[in-house]
């Protein structure tokens, strides 16, 4: 019965993902990326993690949105060159992240491969919640966390200044 | 397994006729009698079968019929499929909102417990908002792709003020999360029996910031620059016709219903009647045996969530009818310099009063 509901929902997923990279159109991209990121959603749901799940469409569609707002404001003023090129001198750094994209690939298929199969983890009943997220946040991870906190604090004032000295 | 899945069925059919089969149609109508009266005119009573008008609840009628045979007008150098999917976008999760949203509490029913509510997630209360801020991209996809500055300045104004506005709808309901300690919508609900612990008096100043900002996301008067008539024709939707502008249309009161239910939820006691608690209104009916009783408590607890509902859309439109619409400028500051140091102070000042009582 999962496996039902996994198989075409990896699918759309994996299929809006080659559409994120495959369009011609920044907004068809980023409508894309929404629809895979839904998709990511709904595999969390399928292993019983709700919280994750809806902070991944939260979280995403914040972001993206502000992508949609780049795209709408720097890229699409030039009514001319709608389509996207891809610049020759980019072509080499496209295919060195490629590259080292494969060794990453490689390195997680071997991990995946060299897994046993036979028996799958008991999932315990309070996988997932909120609170379990919660705790785990703020005792195993509280560092990490905290540091995190400080970044994007960071960020925000920067972003701040950055900004004033503009308008002023 | 059957019974289950049939009680779900009748459950999600009862949601969806009365929100898109009830409410949405005679909401359009009460808008239009409601303003007429508020505005001294005698208001929509044209439309008539055989000179009869029902107090213009025709209107309804010749509305879908209108909308239904106009032409479907895509407009020239507009992205099609974009253009075509914006509307699907924006009303898919205003219907969807309503999957977690109890309109009951937990009865026993001949043996069956039923809990009147489709799914009920534990974190119920952020899947309205993620599921709700999604509805934006319908909005900003239907001005983007219409290829024209009208739609696209309205798109524009309606990302900004969509994300201004959820920062302090965030930050509301945390000190909601805060006083009832879950994020389950049925919990949250049935904490509330007692009249007291409503949140509207645990959390007086959320519930002014928590409407404001609901208001706001569904661009209504004040705060509907991103469509304001006087400056962008109709904003975003300016190039839609027929059935896409109606799906605009619907996902407008459809989330006046949903707003109306999370308020009511969150800070009017959800489905409980004041100073009557659920075990005195059994007792009342207790000549009608165990499930007769309970029956008849649920029908009545469905009925004060719907009442409540009604009210709470009932003050949605008289604030419509009242306000004129704010500057956008007036909206930025309202939303950042205001609403946001509020709704944080709110928060704050929640969790030491509640440190204080424990």
């Amino acid at each position: 019965m999962e496996l039902l509901i996994f198989y075409p929902l990896a699918l759309v997923s994996v299929g809006l993902a080659l559409g994120v990279v495959l369009n011609k159109n920044p907004i068809g991209s980023a409508v894309c990326l929404i629809g895979m990121m839904l998709g990511l959603a709904a595999v969390f749901v399928l292993l019983q993690a709700h919280f994750l799940a809806i902070l991944q469409i939260l979280i995403y569609a914040g972001a993206i949105m502000v992508l949609f707002m780049f795209v709408i404001m720097l890229l699409n003023l030039r009514d001319d060159d709608k389509i996207w090129k891809v610049r020759e001198r980019n072509i080499w750094l496209s295919s060195l992240t490629g590259a080292m994209m494969v060794g990453v690939l490689y390195k997680i298929i071997d991990i995946i491969a060299g897994a046993e199969f036979n028996a799958p983890a008991k999932v315990p009943d309070e996988f997932g919640t909120v609170e379990m997220v919660g705790t785990a946040l703020f005792t195993d991870f509280v560092l990490p966390f905290e540091v995190a906190s400080i970044l994007l604090l960071a960020a925000m004032v920067g972003s701040v200044v950055l900004a004033k000295s503009k308008v002023d | 397994m059957w019974i289950d899945l049939a009680i779900t069925m009748v459950k999600i059919i009862f949601i969806v006729t009365i929100t898109v089969g009830f409410f949405a149609p005679v909401l359009t109508w009460v808008e239009r009698k409601q303003s007429a009266i508020m505005q001294d005119r005698i208001g929509a009573n044209r439309a008539d079968i055989l000179g009869f008008t029902a107090l213009g609840l025709f209107h309804i009628l010749s509305d879908a019929i209108k909308m239904f045979t106009k032409e479907d007008f895509i407009p020239q150098g507009a992205n099609r499929a974009l253009h075509t999917m914006a509307p699907i976008i924006a009303l898919t999760p205003a219907i969807l909102t309503f999957a977690v949203i109890p309109f009951g509490g937990q009865y026993t029913l001949w043996g069956k417990d039923v809990n009147l509510v489709i799914s009920d997630l534990d974190v119920g209360l952020l899947f309205v908002f993620a599921i709700a801020s999604l509805a934006t991209y319908g909005y900003v996809v239907a001005g983007w792709s219409s290829n024209n500055n009208w739609s696209l300045l309205g798109a524009m104004r309606t990302a900004s003020q969509m994300i201004s506005y959820e920062v302090t709808m965030g930050l509301t309901i945390i000190g909601v999360l805060m006083v009832y300690s879950s994020m389950q919508l049925t919990q949250i609900g049935a904490a509330q029996e007692n009249f007291w612990r409503w949140g509207i008096f645990l959390q007086p100043l959320g519930f002014f910031m928590f409407f404001a900002a609901s208001i706001a996301e569904n661009k209504r008067i004040p705060f509907d620059a991103p469509e304001a008539e006087s400056e962008l024709v109709a904003g975003y939707f300016t190039e839609y016709s027929g059935l896409k502008f109606g799906m605009f249309f619907m996902a407008e009161f459809i989330e006046m219903v949903t707003i109306g239910a999370i308020v009511t939820i969150l800070f009017f006691g959800a489905w409980h009647i004041p100073f009557l608690t659920t075990a005195t209104l059994l007792s009342m009916f207790d000549f009608l045996g165990d499930s007769g009783a309970n029956l008849v408590v649920m029908l009545i607890h469905i009925g004060v969530f719907f009442g409540k509902v009604t009210i709470s859309i009932f003050v949605q439109m008289v604030i419509r009818w009242t306000l004129p619409r704010f500057r956008y400028d007036q909206i930025m500051k309202l939303g950042w310099k205001i609403l946001l140091p509020l709704s944080l102070a709110n928060v704050v000042v929640t969790g030491i009063v509640i440190l204080a009582l424990e």
